[in-house]
């Protein structure tokens, strides 16, 4: 049986780095002018992941000049040069459209505490 | 005429060299055996013989199995009228190789059946007006004919019905790749039927 979505990915292509929803990235864009290429970033947070295959892509929201902007990728898309994860966001949902409501602070997605393995509770904690 | 048989297996995105994204149907066709030549001389015009897929036992009956000698029994068996004699043989298969990529073709299928359907859905009619007193109008047809004379609808005059499951031809669809190896071939836009729908892919006849 054919699996429909992979085979719209050209051989050799790997999905660009790991990120979730809440996530700063910076998006390497190839763009073409005429027979020029150059390559644009676009860095903001990542609002929603969708999709499967060939078919996923990925929003990316940013204040641009104090409007909120947002551009829709596809993940596999031979366009993408590379995708940067710059900050791991502490998020409660996969979709956060809720950001499109707020402004200034309160549209600020808080990064993800590291713990170390020490600080983390183990099972036998638990049991205690 | 240059002619597959397939099965379509669905639409998925796909991403041409240049970066576009495009939407493509996926189709299995092939291998297709010649099953039998026609010539002008036996049968009174020249024509292959395809078939594709294989058939179950019970299907094949003791006619069907002298037809089958030289090949496996086929699911589907369709022919495909040449304008001169073939150069084919019985038992010669038939690939996606015989198509390039970027080639405009034609695709026969079975459209999905929508069951009885009303004439707004079926017809595009726009229905009755809202408002004004109106009552039990929205979707109505409207009037199917003039009164005393005639006295009666005409022939083809459009109304509700059963909608769909029907041949449609598709034209022009554009090849976008090709992969030989699991006998898939990939067309820019729609293909008329549900996945796993019987398809014939033929060169496009008026290719523009």
């Amino acid at each position: 049986m054919i699996n429909l979505s992979t085979l719209g990915i050209p051989e050799g292509t790997t999905a660009p780095a790991v990120f979730n929803p809440g996530d700063v990235v910076r998006v390497h864009v190839k763009i073409k002018e005429g027979d020029k290429e150059r390559i644009q970033v676009f860095q903001g947070t990542v609002v929603q992941r969708r999709g499967a295959g060939s078919d996923a892509t990925f929003t990316v929201r940013k204040i641009s000049a104090g409007i909120g902007v947002e551009r829709i990728f596809p993940l596999y898309s031979p366009n993408l040069a590379k995708v940067e994860l710059v900050k791991e966001g502490k998020v409660r949902r996969a979709k956060l459209f809720y950001l499109r409501e707020l402004t200034g602070r309160s549209a600020k997605v808080k990064e993800k505490e590291k713990k170390s393995d020490a600080e983390k509770p183990t099972r036998a904690d638990a049991a205690e | 005429m240059r002619q597959i048989l397939g099965i379509k297996r669905g639409m998925a995105r796909l991403f041409l060299e240049n970066g576009d994204s495009v939407g493509v149907t996926v189709i299995e066709a092939g291998p297709c055996p010649v099953v039998q030549v026609k010539t002008r001389d036996s049968d009174g015009y020249d024509a292959l013989q395809l078939g594709f897929g294989t058939a179950r036992k019970n299907l094949v009956n003791k006619p069907l199995t002298g037809h089958y000698k030289a090949i496996p029994p086929a699911r589907w068996l369709r022919e495909t009228r040449l304008s001169m004699a073939a150069e084919a043989n019985v038992g010669d298969i038939l690939t996606v190789d015989q198509f390039k990529v970027g080639e405009k073709v034609d695709v026969i299928g079975t459209s999905k059946g929508l069951g009885f359907q009303g004439a707004v859905r079926r017809h595009h009619f726009r229905g009755g007006p809202k408002t004004h007193g109106q009552s039990d109008r929205q979707r109505s047809p409207g009037s199917v004919g003039a009164s005393s004379y005639p006295s009666r609808t005409f022939r083809g005059q459009r109304m509700a019905g059963r909608m769909g499951n029907a041949r449609v031809t598709v034209a022009n669809l554009q090849i976008a790749a090709t992969r030989p190896e699991d006998n898939l071939i990939m067309l820019r836009g729609a293909v008329p039927g549900k996945p796993n729908a019987f398809v014939i892919i033929r060169e496009a006849k008026k290719a523009r």
